[in-house]
């Protein structure tokens, strides 16, 4: 570098400051660069608040503001009777209910199915809880016990319980024991069939494979056909099975189908070292899965496992198409009693249950994203 | 990793009991002795059951007269066809619904997708709560939804609403113009094909003169031309040979035009309103899956933002997406069967449903109708592949 005589510019004053930048902080700056940043966003901001405006106003209306809150019959709901349009009917909801959580489950032996509603709760949430202790313990008592005594609670006959037909049962229950039973014989047998697709044995792994594959590639709805028409066909004519356990075995097959799927995913995250070490340390194939493989290969799925839940549980409403009245099917025969019979009525009925169907599915779904979350961190 | 790899390699013999390989052709043919007992003890069974309820078996019955009517037909059908062409009805009304539903969905589920990654909040948020509402809803909640509430809700056809003149929306289904083939409207059809042919092999010479000079052609104004203004300029001069017939109200019903049964429409608009969720969020995580810096260098190449979208992130994208797309498709295709909760006359609904009411041959039916569902999840895959594996990165 030179050093040069000449001065080409000097500055006679300080110059004036700037003025200070258009806000970029606080909620103007905010709006600005979130909303209104460009003519074709400033646009598509307006028409989105003109969307909200549309479906907001009307939904608050109907289920809040315009909405019956308490009366006795279809009277009670009628514009004649309330002066202003009806929103939703919710004295509909409230003599239904029972008919929609139990079905036509006797009255007087509601508390079974209470009873089992808050066991598989008071177990299922420890179970969900990563700090709980005792994991071990708490899933043989949710996945091995709960079952069982599930069963003869509800089913009865034995200990001195009244027996209760399975045709009387219905609505919520109904969807929880298809989804519960479901995921619970799915997941043992969903292993299997996800280590005989990784076995070496060719018999074996083509047959795990032609099964998953054929139940994957099918409707649930077939299946379900299947289990009410076909089954029995191919039982001795002696055992008569009742119509909700051949809904439960199709469910479980097809379910167990998907969750093999997943498990694979699992099985094939697990590092060819992990194998060799247990091989190395002299422990068989059980001992290598059970011991090393499995307990890594689950935690790793539990979201995969929880994604398929919640779409089992979406699917039980598939049932009632063969004639077994899950909470959409006693919903469904709600709108037909003639006591009823509103012009919201229908719309009261399809608010509830989407409410219901969302708030479960909803839940479930946050729960899984947060295990995927705190998965993630672990093993970053 | 099985039971057979245990062991050291070098030692020369192992008794009979712990031979791995001896092992593993025993648990196999152990595992296929319980299968071949249980097909036959099923076999046998099912024989007995079926002399014992009187039930025909074989598909002689697919010969025999139906006796029921069908609501929606793409074929021509009467009560006295047989079972055989029912199921052919059925089946095309599955193929029908599920295409439309792909289209529909597809088109719904990348719009959704982008507009979740916008980088207007609001647009964003608004599809995030369109994604996870129908997420978590059951689908043949949505079906009853829309067929019961929202298209039962539409008034009768003496009071229908009247869309642009033309199309009519009652409860007895959707009424829209049906166009009328006169004289000379081959012609058009000609000229429209023509158009077709001339864009395509114009848009292959653009490429190649784009490649070779780097000067573009307007693509976009010559096609438009191509295949719209030419069969148009074809029409005025033929004197207009395709017309329209409106619908009109006659009696309690539409007659003329074609009418879209409100079955096929709630089936539709819920099939593809669900996948299209599904597909959002499968869009959106294979935007996010392509690297930031590729956007940045296509920015820094001069690419607006839209042709970055189009020519850079979408095509790496797609690699991504299609895997799961795919099965969105099977998924929608297999969901289709939910018809028969409202009685859209697809092939589960007339063929495992009436057909199997009527006849009580479970077996034969419903082997059918499972091996045609495992055939289009076959095709539908096989086909997906092969796109797939035409994306595919080419590596060295």
């Amino acid at each position: 570098m030179t050093g040069t005589t000449q001065t080409a510019y000097v500055a006679p004053a300080i110059t004036a400051p700037l003025p200070p930048p258009i806000a970029v902080g606080g909620p103007v700056g905010w709006v600005r660069g979130n909303l209104l940043n460009s003519w074709s966003n400033a646009i598509v901001t307006i028409v989105s608040l003109y969307l909200i405006w549309a479906v907001a106003v009307p939904l608050i209306n109907f289920l809040i503001i315009d909405a019956v809150w308490d009366g006795a019959g279809r009277a009670d709901c009628l514009p004649e009777k309330v002066g202003h349009s009806v929103g939703a009917c919710w004295p509909f909801i409230g003599a239904k209910f029972s008919q929609l959580v139990y079905g036509f489950y006797p009255w007087n032996l509601h508390w079974r199915v209470d009873l089992t509603f808050a066991l598989g709760a008071v177990l299922l949430v420890p179970l969900m809880i990563p700090r709980a202790p005792l994991k071990m313990l708490n899933s043989i008592l949710f996945f091995g016990v709960f079952p069982i005594v599930a069963f003869f609670l509800l089913v009865g006959g034995s200990f001195g319980l009244e027996h209760v037909e399975t045709r009387s049962w219905g609505g919520l229950l109904v969807t929880l024991v298809v989804a519960v039973t479901g995921i619970v014989v799915s997941l043992p047998l969903g292993i299997l069939l996800a280590l005989g697709r990784r076995s070496h044995m060719p018999a074996v792994q083509g047959m795990c494979v032609i099964f998953i594959e054929f139940w994957r590639g099918v409707p649930l709805i077939t299946v379900l056909f299947f289990a009410t028409y076909m089954l029995p066909l191919f039982l001795p004519n002696t055992w008569t099975i009742d119509a909700l356990l051949r809904v439960l075995v199709g469910v479980a097959l097809f379910s167990a189908a998907y969750m093999a799927e997943v498990v694979r995913g699992g099985l094939q995250a697990i590092p060819r070292g992990q194998f060799e070490a247990a091989s190395a340390l002299g422990l068989g194939y059980w001992k290598t899965m059970g011991l090393i493989v499995l307990p890594q290969a689950l935690r790793l799925v539990i979201p995969g496992i929880v994604n398929n839940f919640i779409g089992l549980f979406k699917d039980t409403t598939l049932v009632l198409i063969v004639s077994i009245f899950d909470f959409l099917g006693q919903m469904r025969a709600a709108f037909a009693d003639p006591n009823w019979s509103t012009p919201v009525t229908l719309y009261t009925g399809f608010a509830f249950c989407g409410i219901v169907y969302f708030v479960f599915c909803f839940s479930m779904s946050r729960y899984s994203l947060f295990v995927e979350r705190r998965l993630n961190t672990s093993h970053r | 990793m099985t039971g057979e790899r245990e062991g050291p390699a070098a030692r020369p013999r192992l008794a009979v009991l712990y031979n791995p390989k001896l092992r593993g052709i025993f648990y196999q043919l152990v595992l296929l002795a319980i299968m071949v007992w249980l097909g036959i003890e099923f076999a046998l069974n099912a024989k007995t059951n079926l002399q014992a309820q009187k039930i025909a078996t074989g598909f002689g019955f697919l010969d025999n007269t139906a006796g029921f009517g069908v609501n929606q037909s793409l074929i021509a059908y009467q009560e006295s066809d047989t079972y055989g062409r029912v199921f052919f009805v059925g089946l095309l009304n599955t193929l029908v619904v599920s295409a439309f539903g792909i289209a529909l969905a597809t088109a719904i589920g990348f719009l959704v997708g982008v507009a979740r990654l916008s980088n207007n909040w609001l647009i964003a948020r608004l599809a995030g709560v369109y994604v996870e509402v129908i997420r978590n809803l059951p689908l043949l909640f949505q079906i009853l939804f829309w067929y019961l509430a929202v298209l039962g809700a539409l008034p009768a056809p003496r009071n229908a609403i009247s869309v642009l003149d033309g199309v009519f929306l009652s409860n007895r289904g959707i009424a829209v113009p049906r166009p009328l083939f006169g004289e000379g409207s081959g012609l058009v059809l000609a000229a429209f094909a023509a158009g077709i042919v001339v864009t395509l092999m114009l848009r292959f010479w653009a490429q190649a003169r784009q490649e070779k000079t780097g000067q573009q052609f307007p693509l976009g104004c010559a096609a438009a031309g191509l295949i719209l203004g030419l069969p148009l300029l074809v029409m005025i001069a033929a004197g207009f040979p395709i017309g329209f017939e409106l619908p009109q109200l006659r009696g309690f019903n539409f007659v003329g035009g074609v009418t879209m049964i409100p079955e096929f429409t709630a089936l539709l608009i819920a099939l593809s309103t669900y996948t299209a969720a599904f597909i959002a969020e499968i869009v959106r995580s294979g935007i996010q899956a392509v690297s930031r810096g590729q956007t940045e260098a296509a920015y820094s190449l001069g690419l607006k933002p839209g042709r970055t979208m189009s020519m850079v992130v979408i095509p790496q994208a797609m690699r991504v997406i299609i895997p799961p797309l795919t099965s969105q498709y099977l998924n929608l295709t297999k969901n289709s069967s939910l018809a028969v909760g409202i009685g859209y006359p697809d092939l589960f609904a007339v063929f495992a449903g009436t057909t199997l009411n009527q006849t009580g041959q479970a077996i034969e039916i419903l082997a059918v109708t499972m091996a045609v569902y495992l055939v289009i999840s076959l095709i539908t895959s096989a086909l997906m592949n092969w796109y797939n594996s035409r994306l595919q990165l080419v590596e060295r």
